[in-house]
């Protein structure tokens, strides 16, 4: 009977050491890195939409507040997309030949509405609120970034739990004075830590501990 | 490894805890004609405690004549919201001092009337109520964005926007008087 194992089955062996422990590298890079990934994520990516409404345009450039459109975000969970009658305040008199607001137009004849593609969409099995983070001081722009720069929407943050996790944790690196929540070109003050410790005092933002126990975003 | 492959392949395969079988509010729906998930109420359907009996209250009318007066007193901090929400709804196209200078007039859409002039100076507040709930000729109706009191408070900052552009030095409490003029005053308001 001839040997099973050839001389240079060693090196094999040897080599599979290395193998299996790069392998065992890559393998926990990519458990890390994909989830992670722009591709997973689609951060940055916008989506199709019926028509191609531009915050750039309207908030940036008109100076439209948030509120105006998306009028329930300081009352309640649901931010509110705005419906086609909205769009007829101004476009009634505005671009009412141009071809690209036909949808908008035949929306508001037909009374169907727009289908919007979603950008933001959370897992079903978390809870979000807007109300609660806007009366808090927590600006649009720390978790949407500055949408009066995108002509077309996209997302800046992942959403994933870390990224939750990371402002729950510490609120005060994160927060603003009430009436800047709506303010897109908002920077924060070199004090930053100073003056969210007091924000934090005076909104009664609750512990840190309540916060990020887990029923709070599952329940 | 092909196992680790494996371990890769079936992460983050079923969706179920993802996409429950719920509807977000406004999500789309396969299951009613009209593609909608929210069903519209049905016409005349009144929810209990919520009967508008106050015609004061909501449509600024009693007994349809157009009112001159407030529902509720009108404080500070109702005046204060009413200047948020003019500033949120009213000033794209009125502009920030009523004037009708707004960034949209500017792009072409049809330039409203100035609030200072004199037949809106001397309108009832009930007016201007009213053309926020019903609409008033190019302007749309901003019933469904602006509720009934902030409707009112916002009334009620027209009126102060009106007095305020109308100010004369009789109205300066004697010791500010001498302030006004003066380069870097926050006399804003009074020299437009
Ligand atoms: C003129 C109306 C209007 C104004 C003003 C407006 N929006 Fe929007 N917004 C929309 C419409 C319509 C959509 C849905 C289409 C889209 O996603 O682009 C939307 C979508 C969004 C979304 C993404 C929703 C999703 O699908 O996940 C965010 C976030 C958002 N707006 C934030 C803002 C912020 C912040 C402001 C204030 C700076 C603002 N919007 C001002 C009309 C408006
Ligand atoms: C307050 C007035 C106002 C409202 C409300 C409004 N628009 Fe506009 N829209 C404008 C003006 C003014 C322009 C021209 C923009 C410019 O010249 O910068 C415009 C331009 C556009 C354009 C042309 C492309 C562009 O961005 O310049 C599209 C598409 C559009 N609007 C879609 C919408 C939709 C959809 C809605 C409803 C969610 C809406 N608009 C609500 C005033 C408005
Ligand atoms: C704490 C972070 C945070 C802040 C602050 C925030 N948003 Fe959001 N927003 C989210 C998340 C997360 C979602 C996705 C919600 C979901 O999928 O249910 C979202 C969704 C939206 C949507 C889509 C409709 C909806 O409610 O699902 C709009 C519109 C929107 N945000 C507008 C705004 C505006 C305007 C502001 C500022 C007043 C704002 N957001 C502030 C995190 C935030
Ligand atoms: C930039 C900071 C920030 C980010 C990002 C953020 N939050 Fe919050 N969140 C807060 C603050 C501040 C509060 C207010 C806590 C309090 O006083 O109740 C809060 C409160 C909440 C509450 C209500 C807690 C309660 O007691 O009812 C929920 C739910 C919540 N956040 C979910 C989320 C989820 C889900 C995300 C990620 C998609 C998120 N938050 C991202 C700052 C943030
Ligand atoms: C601040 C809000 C928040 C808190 C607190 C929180 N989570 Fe989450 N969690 C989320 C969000 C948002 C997601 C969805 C992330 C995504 O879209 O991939 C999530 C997802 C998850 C998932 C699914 C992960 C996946 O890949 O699908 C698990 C499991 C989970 N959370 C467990 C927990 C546990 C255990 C705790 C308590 C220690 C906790 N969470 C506390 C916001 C929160
Ligand atoms: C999209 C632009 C636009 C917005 C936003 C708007 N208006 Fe107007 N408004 C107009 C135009 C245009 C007219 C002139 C209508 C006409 O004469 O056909 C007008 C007229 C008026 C008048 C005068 C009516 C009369 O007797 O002559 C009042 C009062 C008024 N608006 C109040 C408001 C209030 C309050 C708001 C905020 C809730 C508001 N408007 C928001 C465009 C607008």
């Amino acid at each position: 009977m001839s040997q099973i194992f050839t001389k240079n089955a060693n090196t094999l062996a040897r080599a599979s050491l290395v193998a299996v422990v790069l392998a065992g590298g890559v393998f926990g890079w990519l458990i890390v890195a994909v989830p992670r990934s722009d591709y997973i994520t689609r951060v940055d990516v916008p989506r199709p939409q019926p028509v191609p409404f531009s915050h750039k345009h309207h908030a940036g450039g008109m100076g439209i507040d948030c509120r105006y459109c998306h009028t329930t975000v300081e009352t309640s969970g649901f931010a509110n997309i705005p419906p086609t009658k909205t769009c007829m305040n101004c476009h009634s008199q505005l671009f009412t030949n141009a071809a690209l607001l036909e949808p908008v137009r035949a929306s508001f004849r037909n009374d169907t509405p727009l289908a919007w593609t979603r950008v933001h969409d959370l897992p079903d099995f978390v809870y979000f609120d807007h109300s609660i983070h806007v009366s808090k001081g927590v600006g649009c722009a720390t978790c949407h970034g500055r949408v009066d720069q995108m002509p077309l929407m996209y997302k800046e943050n992942t959403l994933q739990m870390e990224w939750c996790i990371n402002c729950h944790r510490h609120p005060e690196e994160f927060l603003r004075p009430r009436d800047q929540v709506f303010n897109m070109q908002y920077q924060p003050p070199a004090n930053q830590i100073e003056l969210g410790r007091r924000l934090v005092k005076e909104y009664n933002v609750a512990g840190v501990q309540q916060i990020t126990s887990c029923s709070t975003c599952h329940r | 490894m092909c196992v680790a492959f494996a371990l890769v392949a079936v992460t983050a395969c079923r969706q179920d805890m993802q996409d429950q079988p719920r509807y977000k509010p406004l999500a789309a729906s396969d299951f009613f004609k009209d593609g909608a998930s929210a069903r519209p109420l049905v016409a005349d359907t009144v929810a209990r405690g919520q009967a508008r009996l106050d015609s004061l209250l909501y449509t600024g009318k009693v007994d349809g004549v157009v009112v001159d007066q407030f529902p509720f007193p009108v404080t500070q901090a109702v005046l204060d919201r009413g200047q948020e929400r003019f500033d949120i709804f009213c000033s794209p196209c009125h502009g920030p001092l009523g004037d009708g200078d707004g960034m949209v007039v500017r792009r072409g859409f049809r330039r409203p009337p100035s609030y200072h002039i004199d037949r809106l100076r001397d309108a009832p507040v009930g007016h201007f109520f009213d053309v926020m709930t019903n609409g008033f000729g190019a302007m749309q109706d901003y019933r469904a964005q602006v509720p009934v009191r902030d409707r009112w408070a916002i009334a009620a900052y027209i009126r102060a926007l009106q007095l305020s552009q109308h100010a004369t030095m009789a109205d300066v409490p004697p010791a500010g008087r001498a302030t006004l003029g003066r380069p870097a005053s926050s006399g804003q308001e009074s020299q437009r």
